[in-house]
């Protein structure tokens, strides 16, 4: 059994150690905002916050979870990625929509260690692949949701 | 919401079939899809196949393309309720059923094998041929930068048809003639006595009356939608994790299924040993499709660690052996046995080049490119007492639904298809693969639903690639260094060929295919002669539509051919296409239009250049200037304006966004992609091998639309030929190494 905290709320699981923790979210936890794109931790697409920073869930064993707090873009108490959130719509940031998961969650992660992110810190940060091409727009409306030197 | 066909539909459909519209080969008018109903909920009442209205006004819009990023679910009602002359507040939006009304008609358009501006007879009899072909058919299709083409017409005709009878509703109850009422917001209003009426009030009414002929349509002055950035309906859902793609789907008792398909194309199963992976935790079934080894699993991720551990071995095959080199060798072979098929001739080339003071020659090359969507392959199905339940996340609705059935061998009427959010479609999703697999495993499993889900690697090595095609080109110059002769032979499969294949085993003919000389034969330039061709190889890699389809390839061996002939004739880019393009206005003001933007001929910082193309594809013309620079032998692209002529644009916003995409997609490829083969099979399996442009290489992308009244053109795909030869004309300004290749290898260091 491996419990963690996910979104706030204590859950646990009765699944194999190395049940990698997206799969435990998705298949046994039913929180499908978090999106399987490439298995070995490539894509971003699976980004989650483990006790705050960005992790890619699909290498991540479940046990290496246990006694962590887990956030996913399902998450309604985190102030940065309701900014970004809120950013997203503004910029209309989505095309497919399937990696903006992944990338909000890296973007919170980026605004939360580094408030006044440069290009360059969001070049370095916001290594997520998107298929559709919406980096122009990620960029955009990431430096639209910084916090206001 | 269900997504149900009313038997009322198809015997409407069936009825006007067999009533004679098969007869003769008009296209099929805006009139003839207006439908007459929809599933309705309580209270709701449809006006036609398109809308339907609450009691409270609420509007309800049917839309038969699949949404995968390229804003159909907003384009499509805003045609709609531009002309309904609803409150755009007031607008919801749901994916409409199979049937004929929605088939995409306008796609088929791509097919036809005559210029845009050709408006001879045969070229129109084809053109409508085509259409009432894929009426026929039902095609309802999501593909060809096709969706807004298709919809112009019979879209605004059902809003304006619904307003008109909702008007007449209004002007009957007030005992006043319906010239005296206009709409607004929602609303039927008296001019001389101020009453009002919501459509609401209005519906179950209009619905009694019989749709009116000859409605007209607003003036584009009118337009309070139509050619506004109206935020997408889509994206709300798309960036709190609410939105459900395929993958995403969760139906009760549901199991999980993972598949390994042959590494060779084509492979038969020799045998399975599947004694360990039945004895791991979770394995529900281990068993066998046509197209592979699949277990069954209480959670996909268990499904997939047993497949590891299944011993497969596989019959030889006469491709066991087969690498790029030898597919490179195939297509340079057939090119030189084989004349080819004529697409484009005028004049006479072949003398021209005879009498040529000099004869400029260039081969170019383009690999075989996966579509790599973000959302692997996937597909839910449920087999049960006779009927067929599917969830796919699929461009292709109508195919989807005529393939559960044959596998089931159940009628169509016994299928029910859902198609959620699409992870990305590129084209990958036009295919029905998966839909065929999800079914015969779930026919397996006595009634449970079941998700199959390919790992990245399935997808990357099971796709149906881009061709790989080479191009060998031959320009006549005369003593005045005037081109008097451009000839162009391209070897690719034929993808049409390959696709009815898959579909229709015995149908496939290796036949002249448009799709894979599209862009070539239909150049803008002003040569003296032309003489284009094609030569279509067949190999057993699966071939089908990669974003742009023939012109991803097309677009770089022509734009580069026609750069290396200004060079050679010692001309500026811009001002040498321009000069050929005197009797294609629109082409030259998009061509302008980029190059002043882009401040064309202006001085650069030292180690830039800017190169320069322009192509025409999907009903639009798109020009692209690329600002390129080069360090450790990587080429980075630092901007790329971008013009393009579509027409009368509807959604100025998705435009722009579907130009910063389509650019994406091309310059991945340009940069990096190549899917390559060896002993038979697909070398590239996952993104670091196969790797895809990230946010610190992309570029700024600058977008100028071209103010237009004409009929609108595409924009999902016409962004993407231009990219990549606009990138390597630059690499040829700033190193003077013309790229012939791709993905782009510098020969050295810069």
């Amino acid at each position: 059994m491996h419990t963690f905290k996910l979104n706030g709320q204590a859950v646990s699981v009765d699944v194999e150690d190395d049940m990698p923790l997206l799969w435990v979210l998705r298949d046994e936890l039913g929180h499908t905002g978090t999106k399987f794109g490439c298995g070995i931790a490539a894509c971003g697409a699976c980004t989650v916050h483990m006790d705050g920073a960005a992790v890619r869930s699909c290498v991540m064993p479940v046990v290496a979870a246990a006694g962590k707090d887990i956030r996913t873009i399902e998450n309604k108490d985190d102030p940065i990625l309701a900014r970004l959130q809120a950013a997203w719509v503004a910029h209309q940031v989505p095309q497919c929509g399937y990696c903006q998961s992944g990338m909000l969650m890296a973007a919170t992660a980026l605004l939360r260690s580094n408030p006044q992110p440069t290009d360059a810190d969001i070049d370095a940060a916001m290594t997520n692949i998107c298929r559709c091409g919406t980096y122009q727009r990620v960029r955009a409306a990431i430096h639209s949701a910084k916090v206001p030197a | 919401m269900k997504a149900v066909v009313s038997r009322r539909q198809f015997l409407i459909t069936g009825a006007a079939l067999s009533g004679g519209l098969l007869v003769g080969c008009g296209k099929p008018t805006a009139a003839d899809r207006l439908g007459e109903g929809l599933p309705v909920d309580a209270g709701e009442v449809a006006l036609n196949g398109w809308v339907k209205i609450a009691p409270d006004g609420t509007v309800t819009v049917a839309v038969p393309r699949s949404e995968m990023g390229q804003g159909v679910l907003t384009a499509l009602p805003m045609l709609l309720v531009e002309e309904l002359g609803a409150r755009w507040e007031d607008v919801r939006v749901e994916q409409a059923p199979v049937a004929r009304i929605y088939a995409n008609v306008a796609m088929l358009l791509n097919v036809v094998p005559f210029t845009s501006d050709d408006d001879s007879m045969l070229a129109r009899v084809a053109r409508a041929s085509v259409q009432r072909l894929g009426y026929v058919l039902s095609l309802q299709v999501t593909g060809g930068s096709a969706s807004v083409r298709d919809a112009w017409e019979p879209m605004r005709l059902a809003g304006a048809t619904a307003r008109a009878m909702l008007v007449q509703v209004a002007a009957t109850r007030w005992g006043v003639a319906p010239a005296n009422c206009r709409v607004e917001a929602g609303q039927v209003i008296h001019g001389q006595t101020g009453a009002k009426l919501g459509f609401g009030e209005l519906v179950k009414d209009a619905a009694a009356l019989s749709p009116p002929a000859d409605v007209p349509f607003k003036d584009l002055a009118q337009y309070k939608l139509i050619g506004k950035p109206i935020a997408r309906t889509d994206i709300p859902a798309k960036v709190n994790g609410a939105a459900v793609f395929g993958v995403d789907v969760r139906v009760k008792d549901m199991v999980y299924a993972a598949i390994a398909q042959p590494p060779v194309f084509g492979a038969q199963i020799a045998s399975v040993d599947d004694a360990a992976a039945r004895q791991r935790r979770g394995v529900i079934k281990v068993l066998q499709i046509p197209q592979g080894v699949v277990v069954v699993a209480d959670s996909w991720w268990r499904a997939k660690q047993a497949l590891a551990e299944v011993k497969i071995s596989y019959a030889t095959t006469a491709h066991d052996k087969v690498s790029s080199a030898d597919i490179a060798r195939q297509f340079k072979a057939e090119l030189a046995a084989n004349k080819g098929f004529a697409y484009g001739s005028k004049g006479d080339a072949e003398g021209a080049l005879k009498q040529a003071t000099k004869v400029i020659e260039a081969t170019y090359w383009a690999p075989f490119l996966a579509h790599s969507a973000m959302e692997p392959i996937n597909c839910v199905a449920q087999v049960q007492a006779g009927k067929v339940e599917v969830w796919c996340a699929t461009q292709s609705p109508s195919l989807a639904k005529w393939k559960a059935a044959q596998v089931a061998d159940v009628d169509m009427d016994q299928v029910t298809l859902h198609v959620p959010y699409l992870g990305g479609g590129f084209g990958r999703r036009l295919e029905i693969d998966m839909v065929e697999q999800a079914v015969a495993i779930a026919l397996q499993l006595d009634g449970k639903p079941v998700k199959l889900l390919w790992t990245r690697e399935e997808d990357m090595q099971h796709d149906v690639y881009r061709p790989a095609a080479l191009s060998e080109f031959r320009a006549a110059v005369d003593a005045k260094g005037r081109v008097t002769a451009w000839t162009n032979r391209v070897a690719a499969p034929s993808i049409t060929y390959d696709s009815v294949r898959r579909l229709l085993p015995l149908a496939a003919a290796n036949t002249p295919d448009k799709n894979q000389i599209e862009g070539a034969f239909d150049i803008p330039y002003a040569f003296d002669s032309i003489d284009v061709r094609q030569v279509r190889p067949e190999t057993h890699v699966p071939v089908g539509s990669w974003r742009s389809v023939g012109h991803s390839y097309n677009a770089f061996f022509t734009e580069s051919f026609v750069d290396e002939l200004a060079h050679a004739a010692g001309q500026d880019p811009h001002a040498y296409r321009r000069s050929l393009l005197g009797a294609h206005p629109r082409h030259q003001a998009v061509l302008d239009l980029a190059a002043s933007k882009a401040g064309w001929g202006k001085p650069l910082p030292k180690g830039r250049a800017r190169g320069i193309a322009l192509h025409e594809s999907f009903g639009s013309i798109c020009a692209q200037v690329a600002e390129v620079s080069v360090a450790d032998g990587q080429v980075k692209v630092h901007r790329v304006v971008c013009a393009i002529d579509c027409g009368v644009v509807v959604n100025p916003d998705t435009v722009e966004a579907q130009m910063q995409g389509s650019i994406v997609y091309g310059l991945s490829a340009a940069l990096f992609g190549e899917i390559t083969v060896a002993n038979g099979r697909v070398e590239q399996s996952n993104f670091p091998s196969y790797d895809a442009l990230h946010l610190a290489q992309m570029p700024v992308v600058e977008t100028h639309i071209v103010p237009s009244t004409a009929a609108p053109g595409g924009v999902g795909e016409p962004g993407t030929p231009p990219i990549a030869p606009a990138v390597t004309n630059a690499v040829y300004a700033l190193t003077k190494q013309r790229i012939r290749s791709l993905p782009i290898r510098l020969e050295h260091a810069q």
